[in-house]
């Protein structure tokens, strides 16, 4: 057990991979001598070597379509894009070919494989770099998409995703890359892929997020609780296959159920989870469901980034809306 | 350009392979054009979904799988039916896959031949990956990939190429340059002169072959094939040949094209060209002739027959086949369309 940042974590599951697995290999730009744009890769090409982690070209679709034959062929190669908003020239390889091969050979042929991108905003990079459109590739039938928000769960949902025998997108937090520390333990362990993580119980409401939103809604809750309410905060942490089971259980309890997200509102995930909420849980609530969110805007620039990323205050006055309605 | 067969059925100084291997390519160029044949009419019929015939190019696509090994593997697209045959898979999924059931798309074990792409250009990268996974493996499998001209304009082309040259895959790419993507000339698609000497950008052997010539295509497919096996990296091979037909069943090539054009090169038939040359040899006789096209027909009677006997696919089955394990989201779906 050592206390570890989420990139210390995932640099590690991703050595953990390569040590127990001869068919994982790693490959993405700029992730073998310098350990990649953000140092998750750091290390590893000089320890497990050049035919193991591999610097490409800058191709998006290239590496991903690359990794795609790769794992038809029997390899478990785990690729990583630099940025959410860079994966759309690899959109085509992972709709198109990724996310149906299993279908498209009825199982004959199938793409283990884990695509890892760092996602989401808050540390006032350049235009494209900070994408939270996860939502795009929830939707896609064949395709796992993956949230972790702690070093412990990166690890065993990294080597979960990297074991799962269907392809697996890994969005990775950048805001919280060095902004979380927990003791995770060394071993080999795998966090199942699917179910939500209660990470704190409560009974007045549910306040649901993934990602690096968990930290502004473990504040709010925090804030609540300092007024007397009970809070419940879930981690969904797959936002695909999506835990309804786990969802409509605490909204059953709590009878409230507010939704953070960093992505656009308008057809983003906390739409999903209003609805498994209405459908399932609906004779259960106190409330409606409420979503805070990202503004249906480009994500700005660093000057008004404040101005766009759900803040704690913004939580907890839905929250309290809520409780009172 | 190489030329080992002129379409008048002579030979130069040399022929790649014996007489009895030319007879077993001709046999399969006949079997595929029945194929070809047989789905274009069934198509008519409304028994297939879109078809897209490859009338004119079977001399590219035997004589480029003739030169495969039975385990190396193949990307290939809608257009390539004659090429996966000859690499092993058969007619009777092919033409399942058009009857519109993903179970033709499920090649038999051990024939490692993707389901065909139906998007331009996707999957040239694939047979990059393929092969860079067998090189990792110490294995000498070797990944060939085909596609249109038109392909040759998607981006993809270009970060398949350059990925295969960087890490030296043992890639085989085969364009067949048939004239059109749908009906846009190859003139118009790209100012290179050939398509084959865009290789030399990428540091890679560029190849242009007469594709209607079947001797010839083996020749420089089995050359590439082999420089792949020995680790010498990829290979590109421009096929020269036409489409004699439309692009797909839904398409009128009268729009776009001189009748005259097709005409032309109806003279430059691949078939025909070995047949003269078979003749003369004395390995041809109409009664063979004959004799092959009853073969064919009933091979092709029967895949036919084959895939119009699976058995309607259920929904269930429609459901299982996104993840190995039904997810939950799938499995409560599951409930919903079987009740």
């Amino acid at each position: 057990m050592s206390e570890l940042t989420l990139a210390q974590s995932l640099n590690g599951a991703l050595a953990t991979a390569l040590e127990s697995d001869d068919r994982v290999v790693l490959l993405g730009e700029d992730i073998g001598r310098t350990g990649g744009v953000f140092r998750i890769t750091d290390g590893l090409r000089d320890k497990y070597g050049e035919d193991r982690v591999f610097d490409t070209p800058v191709a998006e679709s290239g590496i991903v379509g690359a990794a795609f034959g790769m794992a038809i062929a029997g390899m478990r190669p785990v690729a990583e894009l630099q940025f959410l908003g860079f994966s759309y020239p690899a959109y085509d390889q992972i709709i198109n070919h990724v996310a149906r091969i299993r279908n498209r050979s009825n199982h004959r042929f199938t793409a283990p494989l884990v695509i890892r991108v760092p996602f989401g905003g808050g540390i006032g990079a350049a235009e494209h770099h900070s994408e939270s459109t996860e939502a795009i590739y929830a939707h896609i039938p064949g395709l796992k998409v993956v949230v972790p928000s702690t070093p412990s769960d990166a690890r065993g949902l990294l080597l979960a995703a990297i074991e799962d025998p269907d392809p697996v997108l890994f969005l990775e937090p950048i805001r919280l890359y060095r902004a979380v520390k927990e003791d995770v333990p060394e071993l080999y362990y795998t966090t199942e892929i699917g179910p939500l993580r209660v990470e704190r119980e409560g009974h007045d409401i549910t306040l649901v997020s993934w990602g690096a939103m968990m930290k502004e809604t473990r504040a709010a809750a925090s804030r609540l609780e300092e007024s007397g309410a009970s809070v419940e905060v879930l981690d969904i942490r797959t936002l695909s296959p999506i835990d309804a089971e786990g969802i409509v259980r605490s909204a059953t309890k709590t009878g409230r159920v507010v939704v953070v997200h960093e992505a656009p509102r308008t057809a983003g995930m906390g739409a999903e989870v209003a609805a498994i909420v209405q459908e399932q849980a609906l004779y259960s609530l106190r409330a409606p469901v409420r979503r805070v969110t990202g503004w249906d805007t480009v994500f700005p620039l660093k000057r008004s980034e404040g101005h766009y990323l759900p803040a704690v205050d913004r939580i907890v006055r839905v929250a309290q809306e809520t409780l009172e309605a | 350009m190489l030329t080992l067969i002129s379409p008048d059925g002579t030979v130069g100084d040399r022929l790649p392979i014996t007489l009895e291997e030319m007879r077993r390519l001709y046999a399969d160029m006949v079997e595929a054009r029945t194929y070809d044949h047989k789905c274009m009419a069934m198509q008519r019929q409304g028994r297939l979904a879109t078809y897209a015939p490859f009338e004119g190019q079977e001399a590219a696509q035997i004589g480029a799988a003739a030169a495969l090994r039975s385990d190396d593997w193949v990307a290939a697209t809608y257009r390539d039916a004659a090429l996966m045959w000859r690499a092993g898979y058969p007619w009777s999924l092919l033409i399942a896959g058009r009857t519109g059931d993903e179970r033709g798309g499920q090649a038999p074990d051990g024939v490692n031949v993707l389901p065909p792409s139906i998007t331009v250009g996707g999957h040239m990268i694939h047979a990059v990956g393929l092969a860079w996974a067998e090189a990792l493996n110490d294995s000498d499998r070797v990944a060939l990939t085909s596609f249109g001209d038109g392909a040759t304009s998607e981006g993809d082309f270009h970060e398949a190429m350059n990925f295969a040259a960087v890490f030296g895959t043992p890639t085989v790419f085969l364009c067949q340059n048939n004239g059109f993507a749908i009906s846009y000339p190859r003139a118009e698609q790209t100012r290179s002169e050939s398509i084959a000497m865009k290789a030399e950008g990428y540091g890679m052997p560029g190849v242009l072959v007469d594709g209607n010539d079947v001797a010839a295509v083996f020749e420089v497919v089995s050359t590439a094939v082999t420089r792949a096996r020995s680790g010498d990296g990829p290979t590109l091979i421009e096929a020269v040949t036409y489409r004699l037909g439309p692009h797909t069943t839904a398409d009128d090539p009268s729009r776009y094209r001189e009748e005259d054009e097709a005409v032309e090169w109806r003279e430059k038939d691949p078939l025909e060209r070995v047949r003269l040359l078979l003749e003369r040899a004395g390995g041809w006789t109409p009664e063979w002739q004959a004799d092959l096209e009853t073969r064919a027909s009933d091979v092709i009677e029967e895949a036919v027959a084959t895939a119009e006997a699976l058995p309607q696919p259920t929904a269930e089955e429609m459901l299982l086949r996104m993840y190995e394990q039904p997810t939950s989201p799938i499995e409560t779906q599951l409930g919903e369309i079987g009740s």
